[in-house]
């Protein structure tokens, strides 16, 4: 295993602390229990946001804590969720009354913490529970979809209606709108390691990807030999529409997500060639996102999120965000 | 039971989860992610670790102690479901009382049910939950009968073995296994090898007195 790291134990309190410390002018970073929260104080009469998951994301999500997106962020371990006490501390240093939004990506281990905390707290609360990923199947009788990079999509949107004064009714039900709205797909060139493990979490060989892959390296719908970039877009877009089934008028939001190991370079070519694809059936593309927003490790590879919007949602889009990973509007 | 029972037994199974440990990940490795393992020892190694706080505390006040800090040093589903089973144990009425087999077995069912609910899994779905569930349902039974105790155990090993050899023909409904459809066929659930090993342990110490 190559990484940098010191000592495997200390990987995320150091990695943590330098991240606070790099973006101390938007974020605070309290450690034992961990979270990240923003540097100042939720205003008065504002829902407060908070999201959370495991480590290895970066900068999903302690990265959208800041103006106009989240108000805290829990950082589990590498890939496992975070528990009960982060999101019980988190709430204590963000809550202002107004009740408190959890964002959460649809994860047995994320969903049963999540739901101690709901249990534990004193005050309101309303859950969002994301689950783009449409690799894989949805049924009554499973966990359901994986919620993946759309989560990103629902926690701008969201935290911009809570920044103009939404209720926690309406900002949950934008976000299930927003998450309803969404479909995501990605596809790894290779593995990753979760440090804790110091070895690759599957193995690929070097002419295959694993298509449909999950952001903590869970196998996806098959494996494949590798083929040209056009047509690993177009599978992923083809996948992504079947389910979304956009109308010709609809607009959308394109976003181009890195897994964390692939050069932004071929993420634009992604982008390029999503462009065409959608262009050739008269979708349009109204917004874009292109970046390593929603990561796993050092894994290689790509992942696409197409949102349809309306007004509301681009009125939100566009409002100003600030934080270390995103920032426009301010 | 006592607290210095618990701390005893999570030295055991300490052991025996390091001994299995390649096992249980290269299992997770196949249908998961590969973080259970890690999860388990971490949650081991830190309730061992109190051992100096709560060795003297009445068994109501350790096993709510344990339950906090598997919660809050574990994570993940593990985490959860740990944490829950140690609360609800904690939650049996007259723990200040002599701890007799019967009572022991009303504190673990107790446990078990709460984590069945908090996990909303039942058996079939390629989870711990398919050894924990039998196995309660076997406790439940030698609470009220007159079988045996050391016979009553080794009936315990013996389902908990069948049960978590069971989830390698199943489809996963639950967790991250879900996922995978008709892939996570073919291999044993972690989750219940790792269940199965601490159940073995703990029936192995007893069956030994």
């Amino acid at each position: 295993m190559k990484k940098f790291i010191n000592n495997v134990d200390d990987f995320l309190k150091e990695s943590l602390n330098g991240f606070g410390k790099a973006h101390s002018d938007i974020i605070r970073v309290n450690f034992e229990p961990n979270f990240i929260s923003r540097k100042t104080k939720t205003k008065e009469g504002k829902v407060s946001l908070i999201s959370g998951g495991g480590s290895g994301h970066e900068p999903m999500h302690g990265g959208f804590v800041g103006h106009g997106m989240l108000d805290a962020a829990c950082p589990g371990f590498v890939f496992s969720s975070p528990s009960p006490d982060q999101m019980i501390a988190a709430i204590e240093k963000v809550d202002c009354g107004e009740g408190v939004l959890f964002i959460v990506k649809n994860y047995s281990g994320d969903i049963m913490n999540f739901q101690m905390a709901a249990e534990m707290m004193t005050g309101p609360s309303e859950t969002v529970l994301t689950n783009d990923d449409v690799a894989v199947e949805d049924s009554s009788f499973t966990t359901g979809r994986r919620g993946v990079a759309a989560t990103i999509i629902v926690e701008k949107i969201v935290g911009s209606l809570a920044e103009s004064g939404g209720s926690l009714e309406e900002c949950k039900n934008l976000g299930n709108k927003v998450n309803k709205n969404s479909g995501s797909m990605g596809v790894a060139f290779s593995s990753c390691i979760v440090p804790a493990a110091g070895k690759p979490t599957f193995e690929l060989r070097s002419d295959e990807m694993e298509f449909g892959v999950g952001i903590h390296g869970e196998p996806g719908r098959r494996r494949d030999k590798i083929k040209s970039a056009q047509e690993i877009t177009n599978e992923l877009l083809n996948a992504i529409l079947e389910d979304l089934k956009p109308e010709n008028k609809d607009e959308i939001l394109l976003f181009v997500n890195g897994m964390g190991g692939t050069p932004i370079s071929e993420l634009y070519l992604i982008y390029d060639n999503a462009r065409k694809m959608l262009g050739n059936k008269k979708i349009k593309i109204a917004r874009s996102l292109v970046g390593n927003y929603c990561t796993s490790l050092e894994m290689q590879g790509a992942s696409i999120t197409l949102t349809k919007l309306d007004p509301e949602l681009v009125k939100h889009w566009d409002s100003a965000v600030h934080t270390p990973a995103i920032r426009w509007g301010m | 039971m006592s607290v210095n029972f618990l701390i005893s037994q999570a030295k055991n199974i300490q052991i025996v989860i390091d001994e299995n440990a390649a096992e249980i990940e290269a299992l997770d490795q196949n249908i998961g992610d590969g973080d259970h393992i890690f999860n388990v020892q971490r949650g081991l190694k830190l309730v061992v670790e109190l051992e100096n706080d709560i060795k003297n505390l009445p068994l109501q006040k350790g096993l709510n102690m344990i339950a906090m800090k598997v919660l809050s040093g574990i994570g993940g589903s593990s985490g959860a479901l740990f944490g829950t089973f140690f609360m609800s144990m904690a939650k049996t009425p007259d723990l200040d009382k002599n701890i007799d087999f019967n009572k022991a077995c009303e504190m673990v069912i107790t446990g078990i049910n709460a984590m069945k609910e908090r996990g909303k899994a039942d058996v079939g779905e390629k989870t711990m939950m398919d050894v924990l569930i039998p196995v309660s349902e076997k406790l439940n039974e030698l609470k009220s009968g007159n079988t045996d105790m050391n016979e009553g155990l080794s009936e315990i090993i013996k389902i908990a073995e069948d049960r978590m050899l069971a989830t390698k023909d199943m489809l996963a409904t639950k967790g991250r296994a879900s996922f995978l459809g008709e892939r996570a066929k073919g291999h044993i659930d972690p989750g219940a090898r790792s269940s199965q090993l601490i159940i073995d342990t703990i029936c192995k110490s007893l069956i030994n007195k």
